[in-house]
């Protein structure tokens, strides 16, 4: 290594690097890659996008540019037929709202969703302080309150609102709140039942759970509807509106049971051995040991369950109830504001409401779901 | 305690556990508050810790609890409904129901019965789920497979569509297709005409309808003897490549054995098919076979919508077959479509069919939203207009929740069956 060889045939300095091929970087390989990688594949490709260009551009000019903002009534509406007529909605943002619910009394839907939605974010939050405060506060003060606060009571010096007047998203995210608030801890007792060791008690749960998943949502409103007046004494007439959350309660409590009981199974039996040699008795192994871990691990389930059960609260506009979807069909009937375009506008409405909870419930499931499954990653 | 523990801190947290074990065993022995009741009874201690003695006991209050339920619901319909008039029987049944209905399988007059009229309701609820469950299963597993699809944009337009599907309500979906699409096409002077086939107008879809002539029976006949050869080729087929090893192409003598057939047996029977096409007379249309707007939105709601449910089935089902399924049979060679078909599908079949039944019976269930838009199905005609004209509630409604438990869980038995008999055995 003392002098340097007059030949140098070795490279002193590395050559830069030369940057991949064009079709095997950047967009143009995605595209071949995920676009083009076949005849058949580049065929679909094609038509697909023709497709959506044919149909996409349209859609979206229907729905905002050519659409009609504001109008004091229908006529603009029916001289735009090109467009979507949102002023329909505009008009009619209360009533789809809060249904008949006197203007100046709406203060108190407005207060009792804020209060359920943080009691939901507290319960839900991953993480958050005092769940179980929260747990009672939301599964048994909340009820009593939102019920003579919704209803008034004379004591209170709120005037009472008669539930014919309830209507709109108010009565759809309450009849869902209902079916969640009621069901839950009936559908954890089934679920307890269903796995309990004695026989009556199992097979008591097991004949409640599969008749109530067996037969359709709007026969359980039927009979809510039909039978319960013919089962109580004469004179106890229960509430129009009453019945079919009863229904509502019994129905989601059978699949909530068994969403519950996957729960339970999923649990090493281990917790069980470990909780009973610890000298717990049945109550307090359930209450301390099991419910506290299966309960967390089912959220994704209940999250999905109560989706089903928003998309159903629909129905219950079969039984004379005012649901978002009932109010908007009473809103089509207005004869100031008929026209071709409001059924499509008021249905695409409709669907984007339930689309935005929808999917954002659906979201934070498989998301938790994740979350879940992380601590039991290897 | 002595003082060879430690100090302070230590000593502290010791003698905390300690008491905390001992109030937890005390807890534990202590009698619970009903003890009081049962002591009472001449029952021992001991027989009260006893779980049987326990058990027994919980359960006879349950049962108690339940048959008073019973009991005190029963008393007060029979009282109801004798004071308000309801008869108690099925009386009724073979009564003069007096309504029409504008879709029906069987002979039916608003002279017949309400019985006859059930039957009605449940022929059209299970004509719905039937076609429904025909038309779902593979426009699902189509969008199921397109959303594994290396095509991105395809991938993306299936996801779309199951996102849409399944985040909107069902009732929203048929009232759509029902009050906004098929209402608002033109009459039937404007019909959608494709060639003549197919008319569609705000009276329903016009399909043309097969006259058969005589000789027809052939052709079902053809068709059956060429479904059986094809099986028995197959069959055959197999057996001998797993002999030989030798392949056949099974798939194109099936077809040609399955389709020859009924065409050879058309003409020699001097071509007994006729078909009537929709025309217009007047200001409606004749001939043909008309589905009507109520039918033809359920069916396509339905459809649309638990294909939405089954696409994701599909998916998660192809997806749990594990990647080493794949990779073992590229290394033998076989093509993609091998692949498919004699290792990944088999795999996932058996993840994919016990939800699958479940929306089949989510479909029968569905269908009872038939009657917000006025399809004459189970629930309509019976737990509608006969509970109306009768006020026979419990009667009805025991008889329709029945027939549909009837339906769920024959359902769920196939189901029971096919898992015992493909479930994976442990070795």
């Amino acid at each position: 290594m003392s002098a340097m060889s007059p030949v140098a045939y070795v490279r002193t300095a590395p050559e830069p690097e030369l940057s991949a091929p064009l079709l095997s970087r950047g967009a143009l390989a995605w595209a071949r890659a995920n676009l083009f990688s076949s005849l058949a594949s580049s065929l679909v490709t094609i038509g697909l996008v023709a497709l959506a260009l044919w149909f996409v551009p349209p859609l979206l000019a229907w729905a905002t540019v050519n659409a009609v903002w504001s109008a004091p009534d229908g006529a603009l509406c029916r001289a735009h037929q090109d467009g979507a007529c949102w002023a329909f909605i505009f008009q009619k943002l209360g009533y789809l709202g809060y249904g008949s619910y006197p203007v100046a009394e709406r203060w108190r839907v407005n207060l009792t969703g804020a209060v359920g939605a943080a009691l939901i974010v507290w319960l839900l939050w991953p993480g958050a302080p005092r769940r179980a405060v929260g747990a009672w506060l939301f599964f048994l003060a909340f009820p009593i309150a939102a019920f003579f606060l919704l209803r008034g009571s004379p004591l209170l010096g709120l005037p009472t609102v008669d539930t014919l007047l309830w209507g709109g998203v108010f009565v759809t995210m309450l009849t869902a709140l209902v079916g969640i608030v009621f069901s839950l801890p009936l559908g954890v007792l089934l679920a307890l039942g269903r796995r309990s060791q004695l026989p009556i008690v199992r097979l008591a749960s097991v004949v409640y759970i599969e008749f109530l998943r067996g037969v359709p949502f709007i026969t359980v409103l039927f009979m809510a509807n039909n039978m319960l007046p013919l089962f109580l004494p004469a004179g106890w007439e229960p509430d129009r509106f009453l019945r079919p959350l009863v229904g509502i309660a019994l129905f989601s409590a059978a699949y909530l049971a068994e969403e519950v009981r996957g729960g339970l199974q999923s649990l090493p039996g281990g917790q069980y051995e470990a909780a009973m040699s610890l000298g717990l008795n049945y109550s307090r192994m359930m209450r301390l040991v099991v419910l506290p871990q299966a309960l967390v691990l089912v959220i994704p389930g209940l999250v999905n369950n109560f989706i089903g059960l928003f998309k159903d609260t629909t129905l219950v506009s079969i039984v004379g109830v005012t649901d978002f979807l009932a109010a908007m069909d009473n809103a089509f009937k207005d004869a100031l504001w008929s026209g071709p375009t409001i059924l499509p506008t008021g249905y695409a409405f409709a669907a984007l409401f339930y689309f935005v909870f929808c999917y954002a419930m659906s979201r934070y499931s498989a998301g938790m779901e994740r979350r879940l499954a992380a601590g039991r990653r290897r | 305690m002595s003082a060879h523990i430690g100090e302070g801190a230590r000593k502290g947290k010791l003698r905390a556990l300690l008491a905390r074990g001992a109030a937890a065993r005390h807890l534990a022995r202590a009698p619970p508050p009903v003890a009081g009741i049962w002591l009472g009874c001449g029952l021992t201690t001991s027989q009260l810790n006893d779980s049987r003695v326990r058990g027994f006991a919980y359960q006879a209050l349950l049962v108690a609890a339940v048959a008073a339920l019973i009991g005190f619901a029963w008393r007060n319909a029979v009282v109801n409904m004798e004071a308000r008039g309801i008869p108690l029987g099925f009386g009724f049944w073979n009564e003069i129901a007096g309504f029409n209905i504008n879709m029906s399988l069987i002979d039916y007059s608003a002279l017949s019965t309400y019985g006859r009229a059930f039957w009605v309701g449940l022929l059209n609820t299970l004509l719905v789920a039937a076609i429904s469950i025909a038309l779902a299963t593979p426009l699902g597993f189509a969008v199921g497979i397109a959303r594994l699809s290396p095509n991105w944009i395809l991938a993306k337009v299936a996801q779309v569509y199951v996102e849409l599907m399944r985040n909107t309500p069902l009732l929203l979906q048929l009232l759509f297709w029902y009050n906004a699409v098929l209402k608002a096409l033109p009459g039937p002077r404007q019909s959608l005409d494709w060639a003549g086939f197919v008319l569609l107008n705000n009276r329903g879809l016009f399909l043309p309808r097969p006259l058969f002539g005589e000789g027809a029976w052939a052709i079902p006949l053809a068709l059956a003897l060429g479904i059986a050869a094809a099986l028995g080729y197959a069959a055959h087929a197999r057996r001998r490549q797993e002999l030989t090893g030798v392949p056949a192409r099974v798939g194109w003598v099936a077809l040609a054995a399955i389709l020859i057939p009924p065409v050879v047996a058309y003409f020699a029977a001097g071509r007994p098919v006729d078909f009537s096409f929709a025309k217009l007379s007047g200001f409606n249309l004749t001939g043909g076979l008309q589905l009507y707007p109520e039918f033809a939105a359920l069916v396509f709601g339905l459809v649309t919508y638990t294909a939405g449910f089954i696409a994701e089935i599909v998916r998660a089902g192809v997806q749990a077959v594990s990647r080493g399924q794949t990779e073992a049979a590229e290394a033998i060679g076989l093509s993609r479509g091998q692949m498919m078909r004699l290792v990944i599908v088999p795999q996932a079949l058996r993840l994919i069919i016990p939800p699958l039944t479940s929306q089949y019976v989510n479909i029968v269930k569905n269908s009872s939203l038939a009657v917000f838009i006025g399809y004459p199905d189970l629930v309509l005609i019976f737990a509608g207009t006969v509970l109306n004209q009768t006020h026979a509630a419990v009667q009805v409604m025991a008889v329709t929740m029945g027939v549909y438990l009837a339906i769920s869980l024959t359902i769920a038995f196939a189901l029971n069956l096919f898992n015992a008999r493909y479930t994976l055995k442990d070795r």
